[in-house]
Order: structure tokens, then sequence, then C-alpha cells
């Protein structure tokens, strides 16, 4: 029986180099995406997640190396140009406008897809589904969050899945990607350092754990 | 009744209409002043030698090509804005990356090189402007030349009309928005450097209409944006840049108070505006409608 | 100056010296006096605006200030020259006080616009006060002799006068930079967040920074009405505020040697222009942007980053 062909590839990283001002974020992160998958990047504080999506998104200035998305090279590419081919990202700390109605703020982005839902971080992925992006970049998006709440969102990134969308996500909580990602890259001091399916989770618990220090 | 604390009511009357005179071209001048900054967090020295400007192009379409008053302010502000477009482009633009404090010198020396080219043109002497309204309003006690009220009223509704645009629309929430948190608004696909442009270019087209429209009040000379423009920083200390409505109300205010001290102690006048702003500094040194998080 | 070894840094400091204790038999002593004296105004605002980063637009306040209060109290309150330029750098310093206790308050977005509201307001008090003679300004300062032997009268004494007085100024924000203050002030500009939260009030130190640049500008100003006889309005205005800013940024900022040769080049400009005079405001108003979009390091700044770039280089061949 021949095997499924393999999805394209949403982003290609190869080589990511990338610097705060003088000092080194990111010392060659390769990693890679394809349509349809939820792939999560885990790691200590400070290890470059979250400089890594910020890069891919066009927000971190001095960068260089290879970030093909949908094939399209966009190491150089400004931002608003990355968002035109059907990317959205939602930050760490949210950044709902506080100038802003929440109206104004839900309806900020150029089209919206209505998402009903009450809870600040909800509205976050609300409003950046509007563009129509389907490649999502989420960065800790259960932080601080209770339970309940996580479940949902937990849901929703299933129900996203389910109708085609792709999700590169940061997270901390490893218990919650573990059952919402497809794969995972591990990344330490601005490098990716181990890589694994969700399958592989059950057989390597122990060396998993010890390399997030759980 | 004739006098009120033994102030004869026409002057009374006189000394408002001229404090909100002042008061318009305060709160136009400090409104591009924080439209501009909000967005570029730039302080646009050159902001009075752009109001400069504005009053010699609406003097120059008279003189050199008889355009009169009323086209002259539809042209001016596209003029005049669109050499702020120009100014944000070729050299703003590049100084973004560094220090702000190149921008601000930036601006400053445009502020010399205009003042001085209209100087070397000019010299320091006005050029007068017709009044395109003639006649006047008799309230009883005093006359109040029609010019006056029209300046008065479109300045009112220039400024409210800016507030309204930025507060309750669409393209407003768009500035409000990036005056956060730019790079945000970038990942969102809409395009802010090309905001950052038209931004300074408004607030540069506001300060020629003001030039403009202050043409046929006050002489037309290379001096009059640097003196407007230090009256206008001591209203924006005072009232700080982080409010639209403060803007307003504190040039509109300020020019008030002035008009008046001149009645109550004609030699305080001059520097009234600058006492209130070492008041200010040192009992609320955030403004009085400062709540700036930067 | 860090770029040479101690011993080529002595050689060129002593060729320097010997170079200006020449010159006034070279050159006019009263041009030479003019650039010592707008060299030492724009070094004075250099150590604030490098140091603190604290951009002053009302320079001028202190510089004309102490001009006045010094020309006052020499040719009316009769005092000894040396008194009277005591008497203007401690009015300079006084306004400093006074108004840096105000503008300091405040974000540093503000600061700007407070120093050049300040400068307006001190314009406008002088334009009123009798003694300045308004319009026509202080004239006929005497040159009286300076500690009763010092016959300033003679235009070499008078040079080696300001030398000693400039060379005084210049040696102390030398000493001001170099020293465990300056680099407090570092840590300050560099991240002043981070210095707070480590205890020290930065506030504090900007405020003991701008009264010193306060002091020295009216130094300059102070000497400059000595050795002219003369004090304006001018003196007072955002133009010489302004010049002085270029002064800094065409020489190079955060540099000490960038304020004199700035001065050099603007105090020459401004008299090979005299006769067209209209012109100096425009030329200096494009020289002042050129430099801020192109030429940012200044003169002795780039200067500095050539030999660094040489330097470099010699050490990379094998």
């Amino acid at each position: 029986m021949t095997e499924a062909m393999p999805k394209p590839l949403c982003l290609s990283v190869k080589g990511l180099v990338g610097h705060y001002g003088e000092n080194l974020a990111l010392n060659g992160i390769d990693l890679e995406v394809r349509a349809g998958e939820v792939v999560c990047l885990l790691g200590r504080n400070g290890a470059g997640k979250t400089t890594t999506l910020r890069a891919v998104v066009g927000l971190l200035e001095k960068r260089r190396g290879s970030i093909e998305i949908h094939g399209q090279q966009t190491i150089a590419m400004l931002p608003e140009a990355i968002a035109r081919l059907g990317v959205a990202y939602c930050p760490e700390e949210r950044g709902i406008f506080a100038s802003l109605s929440t109206e104004e703020n839900l309806l900020l982005p150029p089209v919206l897809r209505p998402g009903g839902l009450s809870e600040q971080q909800m509205l976050a992925i609300a409003r950046i589904l509007r563009t129509g992006a389907k490649f999502l970049l989420l960065d800790e998006c259960t932080e601080g969050l209770a339970p309940v709440i996580v479940a949902k969102i937990g849901q929703t990134i299933r129900l996203l899945k389910e109708r085609g969308f792709t999700v590169l996500m940061v997270e901390q909580n490893f218990r919650f990607a573990s059952k919402v990602a497809d794969r995972f890259y591990v990344i330490d001091e601005g490098v990716v350092v181990d890589e694994f399916r969700r399958e592989d989770i059950a057989s390597d618990l122990a060396r998993i754990e010890g390399l997030l220090g759980l | 009744m004739d006098e009120i604390f033994g102030i004869p009511m026409s002057a009374l009357v006189g000394q408002l209409v001229i404090g909100l005179i002042n008061g318009s071209f305060y709160a136009l001048m400090s409104l591009g002043l924080a439209i501009i900054f909000g967005l570029l967090h730039v302080v646009n020295f050159a902001h009075g030698a752009q109001y400069m400007l504005g009053a010699f192009v609406a003097w120059g379409l008279l003189e050199y090509f008889g355009i009169s008053y009323w086209w002259a302010l539809l042209i001016t502000p596209v003029v005049v804005g669109g050499v702020g477009l120009l100014i944000e482009r070729l050299m703003l633009r590049r100084l973004y990356r560094v220090d702000h404090v190149y921008a601000l010198l930036l601006t400053f020396g445009l502020a010399m090189l205009m003042e001085g080219a209209f100087r070397w043109k000019f010299g320091a002497t006005g050029q007068p402007y017709p009044n395109p309204i003639a006649g006047g309003f008799d309230v009883g006690v005093s006359y109040i030349p029609a010019y006056r009220v029209w300046v008065i009223a479109a300045s009112l509704v220039l400024c409210l009309g800016t507030w309204l645009v930025i507060e309750r629309t669409k393209l407003g929430a768009y500035l409000r928005a990036a005056n956060e948190n730019a790079a945000l608004v970038r990942t969102f696909g809409i395009n802010v450097p090309r905001m950052l442009m038209l931004t300074y270019g408004l607030g540069v087209a506001l300060a020629g209409f003001s030039g403009a429209m202050a043409a046929p009040i006050y002489q037309v000379n290379p001096l009059m944006g640097n003196s407007l423009i230090v009256v206008v920083f001591a209203v924006v200390v005072i009232g700080g840049m982080g409010s639209i409505i403060g803007a307003i109300i504190t040039g509109f205010g300020l020019g008030v108070v002035e008009g008046l001290t001149k009645l109550v102690y004609p030699d305080a006048a001059g520097v009234v505006i600058f006492i209130v702003m070492i008041i200010t500094l040192a009992i609320r040194p955030n403004g009085l409608f400062g709540q700036e998080a930067r | 100056m860090k770029h040479f070894s101690p011993g080529t840094q002595r050689l060129l400091l002593a060729a320097f010296v010997a170079l200006l204790l020449v010159a006034p038999f070279v050159l006019y002593p009263q041009f030479l006096i003019e650039i010592m004296c707008f060299a030492l105004l724009a070094a004075a605002l250099n150590l604030l605006v490098s140091y603190c980063g604290l951009l002053s637009f009302g320079h001028a306040m202190f510089f004309g200030a102490s001009g006045y209060v010094t020309a006052q109290a020499i040719k009316v309150w009769g005092l000894d020259p040396a008194l009277g330029i005591l008497c203007g750098v401690a009015v300079a310093a006084l306004i400093g006080v006074l108004t840096g206790a105000l503008a300091i308050r405040r974000q540093g977005i503000y600061f700007s616009m407070i120093t050049l509201a300040f400068s307006q307001l001190i314009y406008f008090l002088a334009l009123r006060m009798p003694f300045t003679g308004g319009e026509d300004g202080l004239q006929d300062v005497p040159r009286r002799a300076m500690f009763g032997v010092i016959d300033l009268s003679n235009n070499l004494v008078m040079y080696f006068t300001v030398f000693a007085l400039v060379g005084f100024g210049f040696f102390a924000i030398y000493r001001i930079v170099n020293s465990p203050f300056g680099q407090i002030l570092r840590a300050i500009r560099d991240n002043e967040p981070r210095a707070i939260s480590l205890g020290l009030r930065a506030n504090r130190y900007k405020l003991v920074v701008f009264i010193l640049s306060a002091s020295l500008a009216g130094l300059a100003g102070a000497v400059k009405a000595v050795a002219f006889q003369v004090v304006t309005l001018n003196d007072l205005t955002w133009v010489t505020s302004g010049e002085a800013l270029l002064i800094c940024i065409l020489g190079g900022m955060q540099t000490l040697l960038g304020p004199i040769a700035g001065a050099v080049l603007i105090v020459s400009m401004s008299h090979y222009l005299a006769s067209y005079a209209e012109w100096v405001l425009m030329i200096q108003g494009l020289v002042f942007v050129v430099v801020v979009l192109s030429f940012r390091k200044g003169l002795i700044g780039e200067l500095y980053a050539w030999l660094e770039r040489r330097a470099l280089r010699g050490k990379e061949q094998p």
C-alpha cells in the first residue's frame, strides 16, 4: 500500500538566526509545519520560542536564514506583507488595545469571522481569524486561564484543525499541548534540540519530561 | 450694565473674542502636534514653520495667481500636507531606527531651514493679506468682526471633526491601535509605514490650514511660526499630548485666559501661559489631561 | 583619544595646546575668543545631551542671562571682571536650578519643549527689563583689569585669560565625564529603569548635570560679555540655542573635542557669510538637516570611527 502524499509545507524554517540588538536570541532554528498540522514549540523561559514566532511573522528585525511560507521566501518581508499571505499572530501579551472599545478591537483586522466568544483570550483568537488566515501562530494562549477555559480552547484548536487550519503554537503547559498538537519541537538556547510526535510521547515520557525539566 | 469689576463690557467682549481667536490657533496647533506625536513619537519642532509656510502659500496664491482666500483654504493644506508627506517619507523615516533624539533634531533643523529660507526671501517684515469677510456683528456692547467669528467657528468644527474621526471611525481606530502597538497592527495586514506618512502629512496639513486662516489676522511674516510654536509648546505641556479633547480644551482655555489677563494685568499677558505652565509642572507634572504610558 | 597610545595622546595634547598658544599671533584673537566661547557653550550642552539624553533647546537662556548679569556687574556695579563673571555664572546656575527642577520632573518627551518655553520666557523678561537695554542691548562694558592686575584691554591678554577660563570649563567637563559620577550617568542613560531599580535616584543625577551644564553655559556667556563688551537679545534667542546644537552635532556628540571642531566650523562660516547675513540661518538649517540625516557621528565621531576601523584592520592582518 502506497503512503499518502505528504501534505504541502505551510512553513519551512532553515538556519534561522535572530538578534535583539546585540544579543543573540536564535542560533539556527530548523523546523517545518505541514498544512493541516498542529505543531507545538516547547522549552524553558527564554529559550527562543516566542522569538521564533516573531521572526516568522516578520516582527524580529534582525533575522537571517530562510523562512518560507507556502513556498514563498519571507525572511526579508514586511509584517503587513506576510499577513497578507494568510498568516495571523496572537501574541503572548494578547495585545488588546486599551484605547479601543471591545467592538473596535474585534473588528480591527480587515475581515472578521464572528467568534461569539466572551473571554478576553477567546476574543484574541477570534479577532485574528477575521483576516481569513489559515495559518495561525498562537503564543501561550492558555496562560493564566482556568482549566475549564483551557479545555474549551483545546476544543477550539481541534475544531480549527478539522476546518483545515494550520497551527504553530508555543506552550509552557505540556499537558495541554500533548493533547492538542501533532508534533513537537523542543527549543533550548536558540536551537532546536529535539523533535517528537504525539504518538511517541507515551513510550518516551521519562526522557521528554527530563528534557523539559518537568 | 456697562461694566463688570470696573472693566467695560465692550472691552471684556473684545478680549474674549481675541482670546478665542488665539485659542483657536493654540487648539489647532496642539491638535496637530498631538496627532503626530501619538503615532510617530516625535515632537514636530517644525510645526510652527509649517504654519508659517501655510500662511505664505495662501498669500502667494493670492499675490501670484490671484487665487482667493476660499480656494486657498482648500489648496494650502494639500500643498503643505504634501510637503509633510515628503518630509516623512524622505527624511523622518530614515531616523526611526536610531535614537529618538535625531528625529527631534531633524524637525528642529527643518524649522531653522524654513525660517531661514523665508527670512532670506522676504526679510523680517510682514506681507499684508486682505480680510476675506468684511463686516461684522453688532452685539450691543461690542462689535465683533465677521472674520473672527468664522475663524473661531471653523476651528471648533475642525477640532471636533478631527476628534470625531479619531474616536468614532474605523480609520481612527487604526490610528489609535497603531499608537498603542504598531507592530501588532502590522501583523493584521495594515500598512503602518504608510499610516505614519499620512499621519505626519495630516498633522502638518493642520498646521498649514491654521496658517492660511491666520493670514488675514496676523501679518504674514517668516517669524510668525516660531513665536507661535513656543506658546503652543507651553500649551501642550500644560494639557499633555495623550488626549485629543484635552488638547482642544487646553488650547481654547489658555487663549481665553491670556485674553482676559490682558484686561486685568496687561503686562503679564505675554507670559501668563508660561506661568500656568510652571504652576502645572509644579503641582501636576503629568499635565492636566496627561495619562501617557510612555 | 583612547584610540591612541598614552604616549601619542600626550603628544597630541601638547601639540594642541601649543597650537592654541600660537594661534592668536596668526589669527585675530577676537575671532578665536568667539570660537572658544561657543565651543564651551556647545560642550556644556553636549554634556547634557550625550550623558543624560536630555535635549535642551533653551541653553541660550543661560548663555544670555549670564552675559547680561556679568555686563551689568562690571559696567554698572563696578565689579572686578572676575567677580562679574562669577555673578553671571551664579545667575545661570540659579536659573538652572529653577528650570531644571521643573523640566526634569516631566517625562523626557516634554523636556525639550519645556526648555524652549523657559528660554522664551527669559527672553520676554529680558525684553521688558530696562537694564538690558532692550533692542540695543547692553553696550560698552569696560575691559577693566582683572584682579586689578591683568590688563584685559590688551587683546592678547584677553585671549589668554579666556583660554584659561574656557580651558577650565573643558577640564571640568572632562573630570565630570571620567569620574564615578560620570559612570553612574552612563548607567542611567543606557538603562534608566535598571539604574532606578538598583537604587539610583536618576532624576537627582540628571538635575545635577543640568545645573552643571547651565553653569558652564553661563561661564561661556559671561566670558563672551567681557571679551566683546556687549550683550544683545540675540544671545537669548532660540537661534543661539540652535547654533549651539548645530555645533554639537556637527562636531560630534559624545565626544569632548567635537564641540571645538564644530565651533571652529560654524563661527568661521558665520564670519565668512557676514556680508550675506540673511543666508546664515538658512544655511545653518541646511547643514543641520544634512548632518542629522547622513552624518550623525559628526566630524570627530567620524574621525574616531575611521581610526577604529584602521585599528581593527591592523589587528586582522596576520
